[in-house]
């Protein structure tokens, strides 16, 4: 099914794009719904994007839940590794 | 029905007169016929919803799809738009059927139409051709696994509600077409579905198939399932045929 959910959140970062191009990113929205690439019925999806530069702007993941699980648990070790005073 | 077909990207009138996108398919020949609005998935205006768009014109009707993430993604590809949709919190039930009505209406005043307009949709789009079929003097609706006509959405959905009380409303005949292995619809949600358009006396007709879940007639996905999908576009031709013709 579709699932409607989206969480949203802000974001200040780059990402790399269409093209090949650089960009800053504003927002986040993160759900579990259907992909359009992956191989899987439902897929935790993540757009990473510039709304002000349209539609385009933005990276997107279709990720398994496992590994959309892992990811998270990544990111959040990364972090941890490394000296509070050097996080912003 | 002739393999002999054209299709175009056109302009509609939508919700609150507003100008959107559709893609239009039509059989060759100036001889009188039923239309078809599609109505496409959550992911989107995508090449799978407009490859079903012109095989209803293989079957031979006037057949459109409303590109319901236009306002938020003019121009787009149709995963950008999508998503872009789904960031602005997704397309509302009362635009749905404003945009739907535009292209009915559009289907309607084709010099070739019989004044005779069915919907289809896929997923959501299931849900919202069963709201199109409560809301719109419509003539045939296809609901394929859509959720949430009956069953209440899990807390935090953001979804507004199943459209139970909206189902005495149904105005047209309705074929319905289910994976007994989905679990949004899942059986118990169709025989919750079945039951009120019994009680109410409604023109339904449902097909429900094992070994089959949800999406299972999408021919680029995982859940693909030959058998369902190939007997489930003879019970929509079938059932078009019936409620659609002459």
């Amino acid at each position: 099914m579709c699932t409607y959910n989206t969480v949203r959140t802000e974001v200040d970062g780059s990402a790399k794009g269409p093209h090949g191009k650089w960009f800053h990113v504003t927002d986040a929205t993160v759900y579990y719904d259907h992909p359009v690439h992956a191989m899987a019925a439902h897929t935790l999806n993540i757009d990473v994007a510039d709304p002000a530069g349209g539609p385009s702007a933005r990276v997107a993941l279709e990720l398994t839940a496992t590994a959309a699980r892992a990811l998270a648990t990544a990111i959040e070790d990364a972090l941890v590794a490394v000296p509070e005073d050097l996080l912003t | 029905m002739s393999d002999n077909l054209s299709a175009q990207t056109i302009r509609i009138t939508g919700q609150h007169g507003e100008e959107i996108e559709a893609y239009l398919a039509t059989p060759a020949g100036e001889a009188s016929r039923g239309g078809v609005v599609v109505i496409h998935h959550m992911p989107g205006y995508d090449r799978a919803s407009k490859e079903i768009t012109r095989r209803f014109a293989e079957l031979g009707y006037d057949a459109l799809c409303p590109n319901l993430h236009w306002r938020e993604a003019p121009g787009a590809a149709p995963d950008d738009a999508a998503a872009a949709a789904r960031a602005r919190g997704g397309v509302p039930d009362d635009r749905l059927v404003g945009d739907v009505d535009g292209a009915v209406e559009k289907l309607r005043a084709l010099p070739t139409s019989n004044g005779k307009v069915g919907v289809i949709g896929y997923c959501s789009g299931g849900r919202q051709s069963v709201l199109v079929a409560c809301s719109l003097p419509v003539d045939a609706a296809v609901d394929c696994y859509g959720a949430f006509v009956t069953g209440e959405p899990p807390e935090g959905m953001p979804i507004s509600g199943n459209i139970v009380d909206r189902l005495p409303d149904l105005r047209c005949p309705l074929l319905g077409l289910f994976g007994n292995e989905d679990r949004y619809p899942s059986p118990e949600h169709v025989d919750e579905l079945e039951q009120i358009l019994k009680a109410n006396g409604k023109d339904f007709e449902f097909h429900r198939y094992d070994g089959a879940g949800h999406g299972f007639f999408a021919v680029d996905r995982e859940m693909y399932r030959v058998a369902a999908a190939n007997d489930g576009w003879e019970r929509i031709e079938s059932f078009f045929a019936r409620t659609l013709g002459d």
